[in-house]
């Protein structure tokens, strides 16, 4: 069976699944809308948590925290399930797709046939979509690809039961009821101070913007503590995560400015409205940094002069985003 | 960044043009926000080849370590699959320390039949190919 289902690509693929899943059941909502008022910015550095040896950066909350958020702040009913076994995970799929819900699935890139080998690695957090399922077929909407795929039973058992951190174990999820109208005024206020609670309170250094300035002093030793190779892979690692990972550009920073436009125009809020376009600048500051440390990165170089600079960059994207939760702040007070 | 600033810098390694459009962000002349499409950016682009670059130069190294007698072929299948150290082991289904000691030549050469196929199919190899690293 072959649920009808309108695919739609975005930026990033659990806040697009997000998306595609509640538009399915007719809710009026975007990918901005979804990340924003789903909490979906942060900012973490752990230089102990090292995934092929390199210190793990990310620019966005926990995996599985946008669609339980929306749903939650919407007044959606919905179900996350495990499994333990690989073949109760591929019954309550097809029974699902028997059912005509659209299920969304945790998965590994590494598994994915239709995905370029450039991207392949073991990245356990991505989302996708099953929509259908024919003999050993199943019917995907992957919201970073184009157009929609199929891939085998083989490829998406092993994809949904990937090994390593953080384990999928065949987990899925799907919306059960929808109310018949989203307040959506108030989902924006709960997804804004949400994110501002994240970014500003955590009291130990590695999370929200705190963890901006402390990657900034971090990237001094680079130089001293690290050779060439090691350094340009740690600081290659940053800019991966900030742009090749479907953030929409300067690690989600564009996306959430998308957001402000989108609450402003629901709330009237005129706040919003410069937030956006603060948030904007602090993207081009964010795609600034990029562009420096991929010139670093390129010369191969463990010259103090060029890490200072981008250090001073960091820190000056960490004063701005300061300024820019404060005020964020001030709306809901 | 503006709708008419968004780079458009092809991935020219590997199966870099097979890569998907990525969707941005971006604002229009009037500062509205809209989505577009980018098929890549230089920064990324370099940063992303090094990676790759990387793991082949760790498989050159881990090959001669293998042909010298240093290390079992296990590891160097590891990095081939783009793996480290915690993933294999919750693969393999054991504790890293014994992953580890697979990788000397000497406990390699002892591993019973069964633990080979174990690795090749995590490997995706025929048990043939796990003896030797190419």
């Amino acid at each position: 069976m072959i649920i009808p289902f309108e695919h739609q690509s975005q930026a990033h693929c659990e806040s697009g699944v997000t998306t595609n899943l509640l538009r399915h059941y007719g809710l009026p909502i975007n990918e901005p809308l979804a990340f924003g008022i789903g909490s979906g910015l942060f900012f973490a550095h752990l230089p102990f948590v090292k995934v092929n040896g390199v210190p793990g950066t990310t620019y966005r909350i926990y995996p599985g925290q946008i669609f339980s958020n929306v749903c939650k702040r919407l007044g959606v009913t919905y179900t996350s399930e495990k499994f333990s076994t690989v073949a109760q995970a591929m019954n309550k799929l097809n029974d699902n797709i028997g059912s005509g819900i659209p299920t969304g699935c945790q998965v590994s890139v590494f598994y994915l046939p239709f995905l370029p080998e450039v991207f392949r690695f073991h990245f356990n957090a991505h989302n996708l979509i099953i929509y259908g399922h024919e003999n050993n077929t199943y019917h995907v909407s992957d919201p970073v690809m184009e157009t929609v795929n199929t891939i085998a039973y083989e490829d998406l058992a092993k994809a949904r039961f990937a090994k390593g951190y953080p384990e999928p174990k065949g987990r899925m999820y799907y919306i059960l009821k929808t109310p018949p109208q989203v307040d959506l005024t108030k989902a924006i206020q709960k997804g804004i101070k949400q994110t501002v609670f994240f970014m500003k309170s955590p009291p130990l250094p590695w999370f929200g913007v705190n963890a901006i300035q402390f990657l900034s002093k971090k990237i001094l030793t680079y130089p001293t503590k690290l050779d060439a190779r090691k350094a340009t892979l740690y600081l290659g690692n940053i800019i991966r995560m900030q742009e090749e990972i479907g953030t929409g550009g300067a690690g989600f920073r564009f996306l959430y400015a998308a957001f402000l436009q989108e609450a402003y125009k629901i709330t009237n809020i005129s706040a919003m409205k410069e937030l956006s376009e603060e948030m904007t600048m602090i993207g081009d500051l964010w795609r600034n940094f990029a562009y420096s440390t991929a010139r670093i990165c390129k010369a191969r170089t463990t010259d103090l002069i060029g890490y200072q600079g981008i250090s001073e960059q960091l820190q000056e994207i960490y004063q701005a985003e300061l300024k820019f939760y404060t005020k964020l702040e001030k709306i809901y007070p | 960044m503006k709708i008419d600033q968004v780079p458009q810098d092809k991935k020219n390694f590997r199966d870099g043009e097979k890569a998907p459009k990525k969707v941005m962000y971006v604002t229009t002349d009037e500062g509205q926000y809209t989505q577009t499409n980018s098929v890549g950016w230089e920064p990324e682009n370099i940063v992303l080849e090094q990676a790759w670059e990387d793991i082949e130069l760790q498989l050159k190294e881990e090959r001669e370590k293998v042909k010298s007698g240093i290390v079992s072929p296990i590891s160097y299948y590891m990095i081939k699959n783009r793996m480290d150290l915690p993933i294999l082991a919750s693969y393999a289904g054991k504790w890293q320390w014994q992953v580890k000691r697979h990788m000397k030549p000497a406990v390699f050469n002892k591993l019973p039949q069964k633990m080979l196929e174990k690795y090749a199919d995590i490997f995706n190899i025929p048990v043939e190919q796990l003896k030797n690293a190419d």
